[in-house]
């Protein structure tokens, strides 16, 4: 049952209970007139503490097409939080008005405090560099959609590995699957954090390589992850500068690469994929935003408790 | 050399690292006992040339889990009829709350007012922990 619960981390959610949203994913893309007023009466609260228009929207987007209705905020300083109300506060309160919660946190761990107050289910809507489950679940679904299987896959990330939380949660989640191989493509001052290889690939036995380079193992990828090389998340302007080019995909690298190989993103980029790549037949980014809008539809119909 | 009387019945923490006798004294709130309490420094020892020492007098059942954490090297004897009944063998705490700090400048508790510090162990072997809210990694040892 997943009524009630929160979401906070892609591992909060066993491979069955994956399914179970994946299938309702499914019936919701293939019939949306069934569900169009599944969430009549409810609320969804966006509290963004940081700004982000795509994940905000993708949220609001998911609860209108339920027949929901949304409050929230986009940034703190329009809020009481910058009169400096705790989190606790602030989600008991809006726990009064909402029915259950997306929260967007520049503190790594936030949603998992506030989850520990919150009257309501709370979705992690990304926590710094920590987790994005919900980007997970578009991630997940896509490659179910293109691949038909989640397991017996070699699957490459590539670019910030360590501040990338899409890319933690990806791993976390997709190496509960068999016979699933990583590629970790980054360079070495951006690798994987350390907890995630002692609690994760250590600890399963999970195979997996490291790299620098993504065109030294293109061509053994049945998934390619790409992810942007954010400039906030690094500590100076000359690392930046150094680095941010080192890991761009474009048609030419691509040559060498498996015919059904699925190029993913979380979006947005910056110029980490190349435009001309837009329309090879592999890349599939833009499906998976759109998916990434009806996971959440799955998840919130599921964490209400009203399928 | 200062002598402290040995004791009937309680418990002698000992082999502390110099230094850590206080830290210890304030994490077992020694200082609101209503038992007879020694906190010995910077004692001799054979083993380790200086060691710190807590000798408490008829209290057996103190919460000592998070004695192993703060440093595994420490001894714990059971006195009974002035005769240790019982050492014990300190291991590394499961969960660790309100001693640690985590050390990730983008973790929630460094925010948050009144936030209580959590970590949780993930490998007994090299004594690692990670932080509750946002994974990070802190080596005990
Ligand atoms: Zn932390």
């Amino acid at each position: 049952m997943l009524k009630g619960r929160h979401l906070i981390d892609s591992q909060d959610l066993t491979v069955r209970e994956l399914k179970s949203i994946f299938d309702l994913t499914t019936e919701i893309i293939n019939r949306p007139k069934d569900f169009s007023y599944i969430c009549d009466g409810k609320i969804l609260g966006t509290l963004f503490y940081e700004p982000s228009t795509r994940t905000k929207f993708s949220f609001e987007a998911a609860m209108l097409r339920l027949g929901g209705k949304i409050l929230g905020f986009s940034e703190p300083g329009s809020s009481s939080v910058s009169k400096g109300e705790n989190l606790p506060d602030t989600l008991r309160t809006v726990g009064t008005y909402a029915d259950i919660i997306a929260l967007r946190h520049p503190k790594e761990g936030a949603p998992r405090y506030g989850a520990m107050y919150s009257p309501v289910p709370i979705i992690n809507a990304g926590d710094g560099g920590h987790q994005h489950p919900t980007q997970t679940l578009a991630d997940i679904y896509t490659i179910l959609q293109v691949k038909e299987r989640l397991d017996n896959l070699t699957i490459g990330l590539c670019g910030d590995l360590k501040f990338g939380r899409t890319v933690h949660s990806l791993i976390k989640a997709m190496t509960r699957y068999d016979n699933v191989k990583l590629v970790l493509i980054s360079p070495k001052e951006l690798k994987v954090p350390e907890n995630i290889k002692i609690e994760v690939l250590e600890s399963k036995g999970i195979e997996y390589l490291e790299v620098e380079k993504l065109e030294d193992v293109i061509d053994i990828l049945d998934v390619l992850y790409m992810t942007r090389v954010q400039k906030e998340r690094f500590f100076n302007e000359a690392d930046y500068i150094r680095l941010k080019d080192s890991y761009i995909l474009d048609l030419k690298k691509l040559e060498p690469a498996k015919e059904d190989l699925a190029i993913l993103h979380p979006l947005p980029r910056v110029n980490e994929i190349k435009m001309e790549v837009d329309d090879d037949k592999r890349a599939y980014y833009f499906q998976q935003v759109k998916n990434g809008m009806y996971v959440r539809m799955a998840l919130i119909i599921k964490l209400l408790g009203v399928d | 050399m200062l002598r402290i009387n040995s004791i009937r019945k309680g418990i002698v923490i000992d082999h502390i690292k110099p230094g850590y006798g206080m830290k210890i004294y304030e994490y077992l709130k020694l200082q609101d006992a209503n038992f007879t309490v020694a906190l010995i420094m910077n004692a001799i020892s054979r083993k380790y040339g200086r060691k710190d020492m807590i000798k408490i007098e008829n209290v057996i059942d103190l919460d000592l889990a998070m004695l192993g954490f703060i440093d595994p090297k420490i001894t714990v004897n059971i006195i009974e009829d002035e005769v240790i009944k019982e050492k014990i063998n300190l291991s590394l705490p499961d969960r660790i709350e309100g001693v640690i700090e985590c050390k990730n400048p983008r973790c929630i508790t460094s925010e948050e007012r009144e936030i209580v510090h959590k970590f949780v162990l993930i490998d007994k072997e090299k004594a690692i922990y990670k932080c509750e809210y946002c994974d990070h990694i802190y080596q005990g040892r």
